[in-house]
C-alpha cells in the first residue's frame, strides 16, 4: 500500500478523497491556487502546497507543477477526482514518466475511452449498441451539413474530449447548425483545448442511466450496478439515484455485461462508468465511458455497501478485487441531489460570494459531501459545485421522504443555491412515479409550477422575526472579519449599529 | 420598541418589547403570544401559540431576507425612530433599461455596438463565471445608447455594462 498520496482537485471530491485516505492510514497531500488556500480541502490534509494562482490553467490544470509537486513531498501516487486532469492521457503518462502511479486507467486506455468519436468506433467495432451518428471528429461545417443530413434532425453537436454536459449542443433544424458548430468548437477549445466536434442523432425522451464498473490490473472486470442520471439540467446532472426505476435485475445484468465487455475492449483498469441513453421501449445505447470516479459514486457505495475509493486506491496499488461479480448485491435506494451555487429563481446564475450561515442536514439515512463551511468564500474561478446531499433508505420512497426532510434542515444562507429546487423536484408525482426522461426538469422549471411558496402566515411570521432579530441581535450580518478566499483576513468597515452601542464601547475603552 | 416591516410589498407594524424574559408582541396592534430566543446569529427559534418556528437571517449590503419554513421572505425593517434604517428608494421602470452583471465574472464577449437595435430578449453581453457563460439580455426593444465594459474585464455582481433606451 501507499504510504502517501497527492490529491489533484478542490472542492468536495478532494474532501471525499482525502478522507479515503485517512481511513486508510495514508498520508494526504492537498494543492491549492491563490483563492484556494482557506478551501476546506486544504483544512482536511496532512500536508499541503500552493500550486499556482486562480486560473486553472496554471493551477489544477497545471501537469509539470503537479508532478513537481509530488515529486518533492514524496507521494507515491496522485487521485485526479473528476474534471481538471482526470481524464487527460497526457497527465496519466506524465505520472508514469515520473515513476509516480496515477489513480486511474492506464494513459493507453484512457486515450481510447476518453475521445468519445475514438470510443465510439472502437464499440462499434466490439458489437456494442450505439445511437446513430459520426464515429469521427467533423472536418468542416460542409462534413457537418452531410451527416446531419444523413442522420436527421434534430442532432446533438458534441465536443469529443467533453463531458460533465460540457460543450453540447441540441440542433433542432437545419438553420441552427451553423452557429451551434462555431459555439460547440470554440466552446470546446476553451475548456478542453480541443475543438475536435461529432455528430449522433437525438433521441426523443431519453433516460440517462449509467454502469458503474471496477477493473483491477489483473484482469478482473465487475460491475456494481446502474445509476439513473435522467434528472437534468442544460445537460448537466442535478440528481442521480441508484438503482433506476426502470431496471430490473434482468436488464442490469445485460447492462453490466455489455459495459464489462467494454471496459475489456479498451484494456481499462480502475473505477469507470460506462453511460448509456436509454429508449422509451428500455434500449439501451451506449454514449460514452468516463474514465474517472463520478461526482455520483456515493448512490452506488450505498447501495452496494462497497467504498469506491478505498477500491481505486487498492486496485492501484495492485491489489486484485476483493470480490467477485456474483458476491454484488444492491440493497435500498439512494438519491444524491448536486448542491450547486446558483439562483434558481435567476435562470440559474451562478452565485459566488460569503457563506454567512450554514446549517447542515443529519440524521437517519443522510450522507452529506462536502466542500464549503460556514465564514468561506466561494471564488467565481471554479465549478459551482458546493456538495452533496444524499439520502437513502429500504426503497424509494424512504429515501425520498428523508431527502425531502433533510432539505428542510438544510440552509446556507450569503450567497444563492438550488436547495429549493430539489424539493420541487422530489415532491413532483412524475418523478415519484419514476416517469422520467432528460427534459423532465426543463418542463418542470418552465410549468409554472414555479409558484412562490410564499404565503400570509409566513409573511407574518417574517415581519415578527425581522423585529425580534432587531432586538436579540442587532448586528449587521458580518460578526467576525470575512475570511476571503485565499484566506486573508478583510478589512471590516466600521458599522455600528447604533449610536448607543458606539458610546457603550467608547465608554469601556476609558 | 415599534417597528414598521415591510414584507414581500407588505407593510406590518410590529410592537415588541421584553421584560424578565418574557415578550409581548404586537402585530398590527393585535397581540401575539411569542416566545423567542435566538439560537446562533441569524438563527432565532420563535414559538407563537405552540406553533414553533426556526427562522434563520440572511443579510447582504443591499437586501435582508427572512427565512420561514424554507421559504424566503424580502424584508426591509424600519425603525422609526432611526435616520439610518431609510434608505432611498429604487429607481423607477420606465426610462432607460441599464443591463447589469447578474453575478461577479468575467466579460468574455460583446455581442452588440453602441447605436445598434436590438430586439427584446437578445443578448448583448457574455458573462462568464464558474465555467458558465451567461448571456445578458435585454429586456425590451430598444437601442444601445452605452456599453461600459470591454471583453476581459472583471465585473461584480450588480455592474452596470450597457445601457438600453
Amino acid at each position: 500500500m501507499f504510504k502517501k498520496i497527492l490529491v489533484a482537485n478542490r472542492g468536495e471530491i478532494a474532501v471525499r478523497i482525502l478522507r479515503a485516505l485517512r481511513e486508510m492510514n495514508v498520508q494526504s497531500v492537498a494543492v491549492y491556487s491563490d483563492v484556494d488556500r482557506a478551501a476546506l480541502h486544504v483544512r482536511k490534509a496532512d500536508e499541503a502546497y500552493h500550486i499556482g494562482p486562480a486560473e486553472a490553467q496554471q493551477s489544477y490544470l497545471n501537469v509539470s507543477k503537479i508532478i513537481e509537486t509530488a515529486r518533492l513531498c514524496g507521494a507515491e501516487a496522485i487521485h485526479p477526482g473528476y474534471g481538471f486532469l482526470s481524464e487527460n492521457p497526457m497527465f496519466a503518462k506524465a505520472c508514469a514518466d515520473a515513476g509516480i502511479k496515477f489513480i486511474g486507467p492506464p494513459a493507453e486506455a484512457m486515450e481510447r475511452m476518453g475521445s468519445k468519436t475514438r470510443a465510439r468506433q472502437r464499440m462499434r467495432a466490439a458489437g456494442v449498441p450505439l445511437v446513430p451518428g459520426s464515429a469521427e471528429a467533423l472536418r468542416s461545417l460542409e462534413e457537418a451539413f452531410v451527416v446531419a443530413d444523413e442522420v436527421g434532425y434534430p442532432i446533438m453537436l458534441k465536443a469529443a474530449a467533453g463531458g460533465g454536459g460540457k460543450g453540447m449542443r441540441l440542433v433542432r433544424s437545419r438553420v441552427e447548425l451553423e452557429s451551434a458548430f462555431e459555439q460547440t468548437r470554440s466552446e470546446a477549445e476553451r475548456a478542453f483545448g480541443d475543438a475536435q466536434t461529432y455528430i449522433e442523432k437525438y433521441i426523443e425522451r431519453p433516460r440517462h442511466i449509467e454502469m458503474q464498473i471496477m477493473a483491477d490490473e489483473h484482469g478482473n472486470v465487475v460491475w456494481l450496478g446502474e445509476r439513473e442520471c435522467t434528472v437534468q439540467r442544460r445537460h448537466q446532472k442535478v440528481l442521480e439515484e441508484a438503482p433506476s426505476p426502470i431496471v430490473d435485475a434482468e436488464m442490469r445484468a445485460r447492462m453490466g455485461e455489455v459495459a464489462v465487455r467494454v471496459a475489456k475492449s479498451a484494456g481499462y483498469t480502475n473505477a469507470g462508468t460506462v453511460e448509456f441513453l436509454c429508449d422509451e421501449d428500455r434500449n439501451f445505447y451506449f454514449l460514452e465511458m468516463n474514465t474517472r470516479l463520478q461526482v455520483e459514486h456515493p448512490v452506488t457505495e450505498i447501495v452496494t455497501g462497497l467504498d469506491l475509493v478505498h477500491l481505486q486506491i487498492r486496485i492501484a496499488a495492485g491489489e486484485p478485487l476483493p470480490f467477485k461479480q456474483e458476491d454484488v448485491r444492491i440493497r435500498g435506494h439512494a438519491i444524491e441531489c448536486r448542491i450547486y451555487a446558483e439562483d434558481p429563481d435567476n435562470s440559474f446564475f451562478p452565485s459566488p460570494g460569503k457563506i454567512t450561515l450554514l446549517l447542515a442536514p443529519s440524521g437517519p439515512g443522510i450522507r452529506r459531501d462536502s466542500g464549503m463551511y460556514e465564514g468561506w468564500t466561494v471564488p467565481i474561478e471554479y465549478d459551482p459545485l458546493l456538495a452533496k446531499l444524499i439520502g437513502y433508505g429500504t426503497n424509494r420512497e424512504q429515501a425520498i421522504e428523508r431527502l425531502m426532510r433533510a432539505l428542510t434542515e438544510y440552509f446556507v444562507g450569503g450567497i444563492k443555491t438550488n436547495i429549493s429546487l430539489f424539493r420541487r423536484i422530489l415532491s413532483n408525482p412524475e418523478f415519484r412515479a419514476g416517469q422520467l426522461d432528460t427534459g423532465f426538469l426543463d418542463r418542470l422549471l418552465n410549468s409554472g409550477a414555479n409558484l412562490s411558496e410564499i404565503d400570509e402566515t409566513g409573511a407574518a411570521i417574517a415581519a415578527i422575526a425581522a423585529g425580534v432579530f432587531t432586538v436579540l441581535d442587532p448586528t449587521t450580518a458580518v460578526a467576525g472579519p470575512p475570511v476571503s478566499g485565499n484566506g486573508l483576513l478583510q478589512s471590516v468597515k466600521e458599522r455600528p449599529s447604533s449610536n448607543w452601542k458606539q458610546s457603550s464601547r467608547t465608554e469601556a475603552l476609558r | 420598541m415599534t417597528y414598521e416591516v415591510t414584507v414581500e410589498g407588505r407593510k406590518y407594524t410590529v410592537e415588541l418589547a421584553r421584560t424578565d424574559g418574557q415578550w409581548t408582541c404586537k402585530l398590527d396592534g393585535r397581540a401575539v403570544p411569542l416566545d423567542a430566543v435566538l439560537a446562533r446569529r441569524d438563527v432565532v427559534s420563535m414559538i407563537i401559540d405552540g406553533a414553533a418556528y426556526e427562522v434563520k437571517r440572511e443579510q447582504s449590503a443591499t437586501d435582508l431576507h427572512i427565512w420561514v419554513k424554507s421559504v424566503r421572505y424580502q424584508t426591509e425593517v424600519r425603525d422609526p425612530r432611526s435616520l439610518r434604517s431609510r434608505r432611498a428608494a429604487a429607481a423607477g421602470a420606465d426610462g432607460p433599461q441599464r443591463l447589469v452583471a447578474p453575478m461577479p465574472g468575467k466579460v468574455v464577449r460583446i455581442l452588440a455596438r453602441e447605436s445598434d437595435e436590438i430586439e427584446a430578449g437578445k443578448g448583448v453581453i457574455i458573462v462568464e463565471a464558474m465555467k458558465m457563460q451567461n448571456e445578458v439580455k435585454a429586456g425590451r426593444k430598444g437601442t444601445v445608447q452605452k456599453i461600459f465594459v470591454t471583453e476581459g474585464a472583471s465585473v461584480n455582481a450588480g455592474d452596470v455594462l450597457a445601457i438600453v433606451e
